[in-house]
């Protein structure tokens, strides 16, 4: 899955700005994803990772810099055009976000249904397919996402984000609030689905074992601008100082927490 | 001058919050003219903001109702007008009552929950899930509330009105001993169709206030379950206060001179 780099990026970001009233988040973003490449995005909480992904999904409006995917600025496309650009992106969002008034199987078929054509009946076997390529049984379709623990939640989010097969999906923090065990059975997933469907995948993390496990490129996120970017097996060896103190989670090191400010 | 920063301050903030909510509900209706339409929400909130508050207001009508025509009779009676009993219980209720205590009930009951509903997925992003997922929130969220409401408060309040009426004429012919008959005919005597009308209008007006504040509130909470719950009261509150400026101002507009 190593990136084709004489082609255009995936998903291109130059200088993307974003601030909410006097507090900056993003400063200046630079990142390049190639086509079919796994980039994890790590970096302390409260660093503007949620806000970048954000910024690239039209959720929120970036203050300064483009977004491009294919070559072309999407930055600020509004409606209709948003719409069909989203149309090709999935999302896995932290907290899942699964829409509790339907069930598991309308959740996964949810943007079938809406997008195209397609019958409820074949949404509904699109969506047990796709439940069980996450290795959920076809009779969770029917529950209810409140009946469902927390990492079946999560695969049903994770079906739910590939149910179009999308060419770029993003991962807000996956592994978030789930036990090691079945953190590291969402990251195996995520790997084998995006490797299925040839997609381009972004994923957020402060989780190092799943960083490690999905990504074929790392890029750091401090104070609001990319500060290391390489390939995976190089992050033990980076050479740089926040790097260093993240990946081994020391409290001392040119990283301070926002709490001592 | 440092005194009269914080005056600014608010007067500012006001305007803020006003422009934005006009802004909130200007696009809100832009979106109910435009396609795609999702009528299966709409016919699903139907039920759920008319016929499910159709036990509380029938109650709210009743009592109202009742109370109308004992509290008109204690004063009445003093100028021996019981005449007019049958008649101040139908204006009253059709005109004002039925429409503004239908009205601050549903505010009530159907106002916190669209609150709190849009406010936790809002909270727990699934607003954002909704958006890329190829689904506009204000569409699929927001408009068919905002539909539903203008169309169920007119149907709700007619019943309410029925049901008002009926208390009046069961405390006048059941406890205060009125013909039965007489009372009906006086009750139809004085009404005219202006009467009803404006109070299904005020109805349609507090559908789409009471809704609107619901979704205004739940669609900006932030910060978790407290954000959630304050959304909840102030779309109860700014509903319940908007309804009742509201009310004066048709009333003006249709019986003022």
């Amino acid at each position: 899955m190593s990136a084709p780099t004489d082609k255009t990026p995936k998903i291109e970001l130059r200088g993307l700005k974003k601030s909410f009233g006097a507090k900056t988040v993003l400063d200046g973003v630079d990142l390049k994803v190639g086509t079919g490449e796994s980039v994890v995005v790590i970096g302390g909480s409260g660093t503007g990772k949620s806000v970048m992904l954000k910024c690239i999904l039209g959720l929120l409006w970036p203050d300064g810099g483009s977004i491009l995917i294919d070559g072309a600025d999407v930055s600020a496309l509004s409606g209709r055009a948003r719409e069909a650009r989203n149309a090709r992106i999935g999302m896995l969002f932290q907290g899942s976000a699964l829409f509790d008034s339907l069930t598991v199987w309308e959740n996964v078929a949810f943007a079938l249904q809406r997008r195209s054509g397609v019958s409820k009946p074949e949404a509904r076997n699109i969506a047990l397919g796709k439940l069980a390529q996450v290795g959920l049984e076809a009779d969770v379709g029917a529950l209810s996402p409140a009946e469902l623990s927390g990492g079946m939640q999560k695969r049903v989010a994770l079906a739910r984000a590939i149910a179009t097969d999308p060419e770029i999906v993003f991962f807000d923090e996956p592994t978030t609030g789930l036990d090691p065990i079945m953190g590291d059975i969402i990251n195996r997933l995520i790997v084998d689905c995006v490797r299925e469907l040839g997609a381009t995948a972004v994923s957020i993390t402060h989780d190092m074992a799943s960083a490690r496990r999905i990504a074929d490129r790392i890029a750091m996120l401090h104070d609001g601008r990319i500060v290391w970017d390489g390939p995976a097996g190089d992050i033990e060896s980076s050479g740089n100082a926040f790097v260093d103190q993240f990946i081994h989670g020391r409290a001392e090191g040119p990283i301070e927490m926002a709490v001592r400010r | 001058m440092n005194f009269l920063a914080p005056i600014g301050r608010v007067f500012i903030g006001f305007l803020v919050a006003t422009g934005r909510l006009v802004a909130f509900a200007a696009l809100s209706v832009s979106h109910c003219l435009r396609p795609p339409f999702y009528g299966r929400s709409i016919g699903r909130q139907m039920i759920q903001i008319g016929y499910f508050s159709l036990p509380v207001v029938g109650l709210t009508a009743i009592f109202t109702g009742m109370v109308l025509a004992l509290q008109s009779y204690t004063g009445f009676a003093r100028l021996n007008a019981e005449s007019a009993i049958a008649t101040v219980v139908v204006l009253t209720m059709t005109r004002e009552l039925g429409p503004v205590l239908a009205g601050l009930m549903v505010a009530g009951r159907v106002g916190a929950a669209i609150a709190a509903e849009i406010g936790t997925m809002r909270v727990t992003e699934q607003i954002d899930a909704l958006a890329t997922l190829s689904t506009d929130p204000y569409k699929y969220l927001i408009v068919p509330r905002l539909v539903a409401g203008v169309i169920t408060l007119p149907i709700l309040v007619l019943i309410a009105d029925i049901i008002g009426v009926f208390g009046g004429y069961v405390v006048s012919v059941h406890s205060l001993e009125f013909n039965a008959a007489n009372y009906l005919k006086l009750t139809w005597q004085f009404l005219e169709p202006l009467d009803v009308v404006t109070g299904l209008v005020k109805a349609a007006v507090f559908g789409f206030l009471v809704t609107l504040m619901g979704c205004y509130h739940g669609f900006h909470s932030r910060g978790g379950a407290q954000g959630v719950g304050a959304a909840a009261t102030n779309a109860v509150v700014s509903s319940s206060v908007l309804i009742l400026a509201a009310n004066y101002m048709i009333t003006a507009a249709f019986f003022g001179t």
